[in-house]
C-alpha cells in the first residue's frame, strides 16, 4: 500500500506515468467514469480549504466513487480532543483512500504510519502539499510539453508557502532547472531548500524585486500571503502588498511565459492580467482534478 | 582528592564537559539499568581545567552510545575488560535520533500528538544537521 506525503515520493518514471493517465482522463473522461464505483474517498480537512477539498470529491465523484469527510476541525472529533492516529484508524474503517489536511506540520505522515487505507497529504501546515505540485507539473507539461529547462520564478510567500516547497523539490528532479526566489527578507525560502539545491548543484538566485529578472522567466509562480502563517497580525499587513503582478510589469515578461499561482489569489496578480493567454492559473484548477483522479486510480491500484 | 576504584567491565567515559555529566547519565538511560555508575564532577583536567567522568560497570555490549556523538564530539569513550582498557571507542553521529531531543517548531505535529516519539534524522553529515522527521525543522539547540 502507497501513500503521497512528499512530491518525492513517486518517481520521475511514476510521475510521467501518473501524468500520461491524467492526460488520458482529459481526453477520455467517458473511459473512467466507473473505475471507483463502490468506493469511498474521506477527506479529512483539520483546515479550511475550498478547491483543494472539492477537487479531491469532483474527482471521485468523476471516477464513479462517493466521498465522506469533515471540512474543518470543529465539526471533527479532534475537537474533543481526539488524536491523529486514532482519527485515522476509525477512518480507515469507513473508507477506501483519505486525502488529509492539516495545520500542523507532518500530520499527514502520523496518519499514514497507523493507516489502514492509502493516505494522501492535501496539506500539512507549512509544509509539504504535493497533491498541488502534481497539478503544477501536470499544468506546466501539459502547456509547455517539457519539465525541463527552464528559468523559473517563485515569487511571494516562499518561507511559509509549502506549495513552493513541494514544487520545488519536485522540480529539482528534472535537468537544467534554474530557480530565481522573489521574496522580501522575511519571507525567504528556508535553508533546508537552499541547502539541498546547492548540494545537488541545482543554481538559484534570490532577489527582492520581481521587476529586475522577469523578462528572463520561462515560468512565474506568484503565491499569497497567507494570514494564517503568521503569529503576528502586524507582519502580516506589512508584508501582503509587497508584490502585485499588473500588466505593466509583464510587458516585459516572455510572450510564452505562463504565470502559475496555486490559488485563492488575494490582490498579487491584478485582475487585468486574468485575460492575458499567459495566465493559466484557472486552467490549473482544471488540471488538478485530472491528477487527483490519476492519483486516486493509481493508488487504490486500479490501472 | 577523591578516590573511585577501577571498573572490571564496563565503560569510563572521560573529557565530559564539567556540569554535562548527569545529563548524559539521563541520555544513556543509565537511570533504567542495574548497574554500578560513578558520577565524578569537576574533576581537574590539565586539559579543561575541569571536567566530569562517568564510570559504568556493565557489559560492553549493554549500552548504545551511538547519541554521545551528538551530544558532545570530544568526548573519550574507554571500553574496559578485565580492569585494562581494551578500546578507545570511536563516535559516530547516529542515523537517527529518537526521544533525546524534542523539536522545537511549533508548527509540527509533535507539539499537539500525544505519544508520538520525537524521532531526528542526520540530514547532513559534515555539517552535524538533525532535522525533525516530521516537519523537517533543522534542530537548533541555542532556541
Amino acid at each position: 500500500m502507497r501513500h503521497l506525503m512528499n512530491p518525492l515520493d513517486f518517481s520521475v518514471e511514476e510521475l510521467d506515468k501518473l501524468f500520461e493517465l491524467a492526460m488520458d482522463i482529459e481526453k477520455n473522461p467517458e473511459k473512467y467514469a466507473d473505475k471507483c464505483a463502490g468506493k469511498k474517498i474521506a477527506t479529512c480537512f483539520y483546515e479550511a480549504s475550498t478547491r483543494t477539498r472539492l477537487s479531491f470529491e469532483a474527482a471521485m465523484i468523476n471516477l464513479g466513487g462517493s466521498v465522506i469527510g469533515f471540512s474543518d476541525a470543529n465539526s471533527s472529533s479532534a475537537s474533543k480532543g481526539e488524536s491523529v492516529s486514532d482519527t485515522i484508524r476509525v477512518i480507515s474503517c469507513f473508507a477506501d483512500i483519505c486525502a488529509m489536511r492539516h495545520p500542523k506540520e507532518g500530520a499527514a505522515m502520523v496518519a499514514a504510519s497507523k493507516s489502514s487505507i492509502p493516505v494522501i497529504n492535501a496539506g500539512d501546515g507549512g509544509h509539504q502539499h504535493p497533491t498541488q505540485t502534481l497539478t503544477d507539473l501536470l499544468t506546466i507539461r501539459s502547456l509547455k510539453g517539457r519539465l525541463n529547462h527552464f528559468t523559473i520564478g517563485l515569487c511571494g510567500d516562499l518561507k511559509f508557502g509549502r506549495t513552493v516547497h513541494s514544487l520545488i523539490n519536485a522540480l529539482s528532479r528534472y535537468e537544467d532547472i534554474h530557480f530565481i526566489f522573489i521574496s522580501p527578507e522575511e519571507l525567504r525560502v528556508p535553508d533546508y531548500i537552499t541547502e539541498m539545491l546547492t548540494e545537488k548543484g541545482i543554481p538559484y538566485e534570490e532577489v527582492i524585486k520581481l521587476e529586475d529578472i522577469i523578462d528572463r522567466l520561462d515560468l512565474l509562480y506568484m503565491t499569497r500571503v497567507q494570514r494564517e502563517r503568521f503569529f503576528n497580525e502586524e507582519d502580516y499587513v506589512r508584508l501582503k502588498d509587497f508584490y502585485i503582478l499588473d500588466k505593466k510589469k509583464m510587458e516585459a515578461a516572455k510572450e510564452d511565459m505562463l504565470i502559475l499561482h496555486p490559488l485563492p489569489r488575494v490582490n498579487e496578480i491584478s485582475v487585468e492580467v486574468d485575460d492575458d493567454p499567459r495566465a493559466v492559473y484557472f486552467k490549473q484548477v482544471q488540471y488538478g482534478v485530472y491528477v487527483r483522479m490519476a492519483l486516486i486510480l493509481t493508488l487504490l491500484e486500479l490501472v | 582528592m577523591l578516590n573511585v576504584g577501577k571498573i572490571e567491565e564496563g565503560f569510563v567515559l572521560d573529557h565530559i564537559e564539567a556540569g554535562k555529566s548527569l545529563s548524559l547519565y539521563h541520555h544513556l538511560q543509565l537511570d533504567k539499568l542495574d548497574c554500578t555508575v560513578a558520577i565524578i564532577k569537576n574533576a581537574r583536567s590539565n586539559k579543561m581545567g575541569k571536567k566530569d567522568i562517568l564510570k559504568v560497570e556493565c557489559d560492553i555490549n549493554m549500552l548504545n552510545l551511538d547519541i554521545l556523538a551528538f551530544i558532545d564530539h570530544n568526548i573519550t569513550v574507554n571500553v574496559i575488560k578485565d580492569g585494562e582498557i581494551v578500546d578507545k571507542k570511536e563516535l559516530v553521529l547516529p542515523k537517527e535520533i529518537k526521544n533525546v531531543i524534542r523539536c522545537k517548531n511549533p508548527r509540527c505535529i509533535t507539539s499537539i500528538e500525544q505519544g508520538l516519539p520525537h524521532i531526528f534524522f542526520l540530514a547532513d553529515e559534515e555539517k552535524e544537521i538533525y532535522r525533525c522527521k516530521y516537519c523537517e525543522e533543522k534542530y537548533d539547540s541555542k532556541k
